[in-house]
């Protein structure tokens, strides 16, 4: 064989070899989207909304789970957003080529990879200690410090991709900082930024190490934020577990809840971030 | 002419009605902006304080020894972190060993094969890999990968390898399907859209014309690829590599369901054992507030902080240092 086909030939196999890399991870993610829907989607019914855990065999659902997830997503988000929101404008209106900011966003990202299971035993020993237990408290900050990373980046992401001018503009005008990030900054980047927290939604909502030793799960009815509380991701690990086949069924069907939820954020927030860049 | 003297008297107006609001609010608002800035080095500062904190009297009770003893016997009470540290090392490598030539592969489909309209459907699927929940992960690995590993993977291996001496010691024990090497081929599915994503990235920074003069003197595809653009990036696809390791050393609930949760040391890849991770996970209900066991999980969890920091750290220090110049 001449050194030219040689060459050729490695080239087609290459790629042949690549193409089918690429093959294999979208049937890696077909396979895992396949397992959830045919085995979660027989165990969706209205009693997995309507009902709450309950022993194997009493026809339990996951409405604790859900309404407690919703709840301290919600107050995590609540937390997390103004001081990722306002870490984020730091970095990107004050900190852009200073000591200080290149420290902070490199914190900021190795927080964003930390992992998350030393958050959970980190808000273990800032709270749940102390106070003397677990509670949907403790969850919700635990999963506040991982929403904060998430949404500095997108923030300080999406501002600088505002034009310098348009500030420069409203200085001239002798709009202080605060108008000129809130007014103007802010409201260029606007879509970008709600991207960022959808996002950071998306990546609290699934997380379950975080909550093993803050909220620790609950299987009564409980809205009490300074009680163990209980959360989709927690009863999954419980039920998924169990020997239960009632159970684990519940588990598959937990699972299919959040992906689904967590897979339509992420392909909301990418359209949405694809449009703007 | 008065018309324009008007303007600028209006435009001082402006101006002094703004300066009072600005004089009082700006300042606050700088400030917040400032602390938040400062939150971010604290909270940081304060989760390794406290980790280091709460794990103290573990490394005072073992001492040093700690750090690489491989007994963990909560009935004892002698603990020693050896045994997660080499499965989580362990796992995490196996992860980028398996991840890497993937990635290499999707990354070339990504930026040299596909068709322009398919480009970026096909890159967000990867990257949907990366949303889906470790939990997910974990359940998919437990109920699907490890019952057909043990069916149709392990049998064949530890007949065929097992007897080979030195490599062979890799493939022993009973086919179990969970186990070092299940953990390492779940999390190189995990951090496959991280690695495979900065690839993308960087191999797109790639100034269009170095690549051109390599066509232009005959290369290949395939050669460009090689011989131009990955070396052009080579620094920051380190760094991504070292993202993707950092990833998968503190990955917890997928590696919960499918290692095994062994606390002993085995050289095979078929044998069940622990991560650091997934050590606190499992154990720490069994743990009472004030115990020893639970003080060395905080030890543990202190390690893994350390271990990961070091990691990310030197992947966000490639990654920079190569994107700015």
């Amino acid at each position: 064989m001449s050194s030219l086909a040689r060459r050729r030939t490695t080239d087609y196999a290459v790629k042949a070899i690549s193409t089918g890399f690429a093959a294999l991870s979208l049937v890696l993610l077909a396979w895992i989207l396949w397992t959830l829907l045919s085995r979660g989607l027989p165990a969706l019914g209205p009693h997995v909304f309507t009902n709450i855990t309950a022993p194997p065999g009493a026809g339990g659902g996951l409405l604790n789970a859900i309404v407690g997830s919703l709840i301290q997503i919600g107050v995590a988000l609540v937390i997390g957003t103004p001081i990722g929101l306002m870490c984020g404008t730091f970095l990107a209106e004050n900190g852009r080529g200073t000591q200080i900011g290149n420290v902070v966003r490199f914190v900021n990202d190795v927080l964003l990879s930390a992992p998350s299971i030393l958050i959970g035993l980190f808000v273990y020993q800032l709270l749940v200690v102390p106070f003397g237990g677990f509670s949907g408290w403790a969850g919700s900050i635990a999963l506040a410090i991982l929403v904060i990373p998430v949404v500095v980046r997108t923030t300080e992401d999406m501002l600088a991709l505002v034009p310098i001018g348009l500030r420069e503009a409203a200085f001239a005008l002798g709009a202080p900082q605060w108008k000129v990030v809130t007014f103007i900054t802010w409201r260029a980047a606007r879509a970008g930024i709600v991207t960022g927290i959808l996002l950071a939604l998306a990546r609290a909502a699934g997380e379950t190490a975080p909550l093993l030793f803050t909220s620790l799960g609950n299987n009564g009815w409980s809205l009490n934020m300074s009680a163990p509380m209980a959360s989709l991701p927690i009863a999954i690990y419980q039920y998924a577990a169990s020997p239960f086949e009632d159970w684990v069924a519940l588990a598959w069907a937990g699972a299919l809840i959040i992906t689904v939820g967590v897979l339509t954020l992420n392909v909301l927030s990418r359209l949405v971030l694809a449009k703007m860049k | 002419m008065a018309a324009s003297i008007s303007g600028t008297e209006a435009d001082t107006a402006l101006i002094a009605a703004h300066k009072p609001t600005g004089r009082i609010s700006d300042p606050i608002f700088v400030g917040l902006l400032w602390a938040s800035g400062i939150f971010v080095l604290v909270l940081l500062g304060l989760i390794i304080a406290m980790l280091f904190e709460g794990g103290l009297p573990a490394l005072r009770e073992f001492g040093i020894s700690f750090l690489w003893s491989t007994t963990w016997n909560p009935v004892t009470e002698r603990f020693g972190a050896g045994v997660m540290v080499f499965g989580t090392v362990a796992s995490a490598v196996i992860a980028v060993i398996v991840a890497l030539p993937l990635s290499f592969g999707i990354a070339f489909f990504l930026t040299e094969i596909a068709p322009g309209p398919l480009r970026r459907p096909i890159g967000v699927a990867v990257q949907l890999l990366a949303a889906i929940p470790s939990i997910i992960y974990g359940m998919w690995g437990f109920f699907i990968v490890v019952p057909l590993i043990a069916a149709y993977v392990q049998p064949p291996l530890i007949e065929w390898l097992g007897p080979i001496p030195l490599l062979g010691a890799l493939f022993q024990g009973p086919p179990l399907g969970a186990g070092m090497l299940t953990a390492g081929l779940i999390l190189a599915l995990m951090i496959l859209p991280f690695i495979t994503a900065m690839f993308v990235e960087v191999l797109e920074s790639v100034p269009p014309m170095i690549k051109e003069s390599a066509y232009g003197v005959g290369a290949t595809t395939y050669e460009v690829y090689r011989n131009v653009s990955v070396p052009y990036g080579r620094t920051a696809m380190v760094g991504a590599v070292m993202l993707g390791l950092g990833r998968a050393l503190g990955e917890t609930m997928a590696v919960t369901f499918v290692i095994g949760n062994a606390t002993r040391m085995s050289a095979s890849l078929f044998a069940p054992g622990a991560t650091i991770a997934s050590t606190i996970a499992n154990e720490f209900p069994e743990a009472s507030i004030g115990s020893l066991k639970l003080q060395a999980l905080l030890q543990l969890g202190f390690i893994l902080f350390v271990i990961s920091f070091i990691v990310l750290a030197l992947s966000r220090l490639l990654v920079r240092s190569k994107l700015k110049g």
